[in-house]
């Protein structure tokens, strides 16, 4: 059925449908409504899942991580600073291969104090083993809460799913609702291969000499990469299945394009405008949204990018000391393989707007640079 | 699309407004979007909200800055603040006043129409003297005065979004629909 809710909403209706057995979360600031709204239907009894309010982001994680080891689905929420309370237990939960579902709505991290969002609260986890994917509507949020936990319990790894602060938390649109018995078949309830069980005791979270330790990490970066496959695959069955598809990179108007920006949340909705306004001008234009950030689409965002002139990387987030982060990871995935021109921008950190006009400045200032350029180029810096 | 801006202070009900709004068009199968200007809200202070329409997939994210038309809960942010900041030549303003004429020379490009969506809401008992909950009042005086979306759909829109006195609030809306007065048309 479609309704007009909320981002927040929408994420509560995907762990809905999902049917979830623990959720867990730290109920108070930068905490969104998403965790009220479930604790709500935990109550009515619309969705029958134990919900455990803890004293903190650090605990809330760590309740999944003991139930997740007890065999169940678990799920829990945060935002920016909640996220960086739980990073110990981000680890953790990786390396005990637990498939546990996070929702971070991208909020700036203090001080000062910001409820507005960018990306840095979740790109600091970027080197965790988290799988990362980043919405740009409601119903891509709810949607992809169903297929994280699909490919979670497929590969054995947790999956954030990622959206910005009120852009999407607290901007009401069309969804269109997931029912549990409809997403069932599609998401079966989850059966683990390993679960403590006092009737049959094993150790759990031991102590790994320099001889074991090495072979689990390699492990781990071995299901991250069988993940590349799992995501596109579970995002195709779910298209197949209800009728909308995400892929793990976006591209739009491409094909052409003598000029790419490459962009990620909802300033990759916004883009999609402003290259209709710049064709109908003329201008060869496209853009590229990343959905996927771990594991990073080397391949996907190449073969894109690699058949344009100039690509611009728009980043809400920054790398102090290196550059933006998407710009960076972009880098990478061209590096060697093609001299296409790639510049940077920085904008939108704090929640600043990222407006049509905002995204315009950006393709006409890197229409007309030259070259790459070395240095992070700022966008409405009014110092 | 139609961008609608609006305008009140914390407690007036303005966020609420812009997503029955928005819940209305929906039922009228248009697309929508609702959002406030995302701050710490008070009670008193002022407050802006947008709401989007369009007849395919919205894909701008970001606040309105050039709205077709306005939504003012409050007259007195017409003496305060350039409410009319980007406002599009030939939009409707839309105001919560009980002054019958409006000496504002700032409104002169612009349709306006009034409504005491004060009166309103305190005879069905929505909020309380010093402060009315105004929100469906001036929902149904919006789409009274710019005929931009039907009476019907905004009431079904009232009882989907407003959590307490659905029948009184429905009730405010078709008056202040048909309460509308005109100060340029």
């Amino acid at each position: 059925m479609k309704k007009v809710i909320m981002g927040n909403h929408a994420v509560s209706y995907g762990v809905r449908a999902s049917d979830v057995k623990v959720i867990s979360a730290y109920p108070i600031t930068p905490q969104t409504q998403i965790v009220e709204l479930l604790s709500e239907m935990c109550a009515k009894g619309e969705l029958e899942a134990k919900f455990i309010a803890v004293e903190s982001e650090h605990s809330a994680l760590t309740a999944c991580v003991g139930a997740s080891a007890a065999g169940v689905r678990t799920f829990t929420a945060t935002s920016s600073q909640g996220l960086l309370l739980m990073h110990e237990i981000i680890h953790w939960a990786v390396g005990a291969r637990l498939p546990i579902v996070l929702v971070n709505v991208n909020r700036a991290v203090g001080p000062p104090w910001s409820i507005w969002t960018d990306q840095n609260d979740s790109l600091s986890q970027r080197d965790t083993g988290w799988l990362q994917l980043y919405c740009e509507s409601n119903q891509e949020t709810q949607d992809t809460i169903v297929q994280a936990f699909k490919i979670a319990e497929s590969v054995m790894l947790p999956v954030m799913v990622v959206l910005d602060a009120f852009f999407l938390s607290h901007t009401f649109e069309i969804v269109d609702i997931l029912e549990p018995e409809q997403v069932r078949p599609f998401l079966p309830p989850y059966k683990p291969k390993n679960r403590i069980d006092v009737d049959d005791p094993h150790a759990f979270g031991n102590l790994a000499s320099p001889g074991e330790y090495f072979e689990l990490r390699y492990m781990i970066e071995k299901a991250m990469e069988a993940s590349r496959d799992v995501v596109r695959d579970v995002d195709r069955e779910f298209e197949q299945r209800f009728g909308r598809g995400y892929g793990v990179v976006k591209p739009y108007r491409c094909d052409d394009a003598e000029i790419i920006l490459v962009t990620s949340g909802t300033v990759a909705s916004t883009a999609r405008a402003v290259v209709d306004e710049m064709r109908g001008e003329g201008v060869k234009i496209g853009s590229l949204k990343i959905r996927v950030f771990r594991p990073f689409p080397f391949e996907e965002v190449y073969q894109v990018l690699s058949k344009t002139k100039k690509v611009a990387v728009i980043d809400r987030n920054i790398s102090f000391g290196h550059h933006g982060i998407f710009y960076q990871e972009v880098k990478s995935a061209l590096y060697g393989r093609t001299n296409v021109p790639i510049i940077g921008y920085i904008t939108g950190l704090g929640g600043r707007d990222v407006t049509p006009r905002v995204i315009r400045s950006i393709a006409e200032k890197a229409m007309n640079d030259r070259n790459a350029e070395p240095d992070i180029n700022w966008i409405g810096v009014k110092i | 699309m139609i961008e609608i801006r609006t305008h009140g202070r914390g407690g007036q009900g303005a966020v609420i407004a812009s997503e029955i709004l928005a819940e209305a068009f929906f039922r009228e199968k248009k697309f929508v979007q609702a959002f406030p200007a995302f701050g710490v809200e008070r009670r008193g202070a002022p407050v802006v909200s947008f709401t989007r329409v369009s007849d395919g997939e919205i894909r701008e994210r970001c606040e309105i800055y050039e709205p077709d038309h306005l939504i003012v809960l409050d007259p007195i942010l017409l003496d305060t603040i350039n409410i009319t900041t980007g406002l599009k030549e030939g939009g409707w303003i839309v105001i919560n006043t009980n002054r019958e004429s409006m000496d504002n020379e700032a409104l002169g490009k612009f349709h306006v129409a009034t409504v005491d969506a004060n009166k309103i809401a305190l005879k069905y008992g929505l909020g309380s003297r010093s402060a009315p909950i105004v929100n469906t009042a001036i929902v149904g005086a919006f789409a009274g005065a710019t005929k931009l979306v039907g009476l019907d759909a905004v009431l079904d829109a009232v009882e989907e979004f407003v959590p307490l006195r659905k029948e009184n609030n429905r009730k405010a809306a078709e008056e202040a629909y048909h309460a509308v007065a005109f100060i340029s048309k």
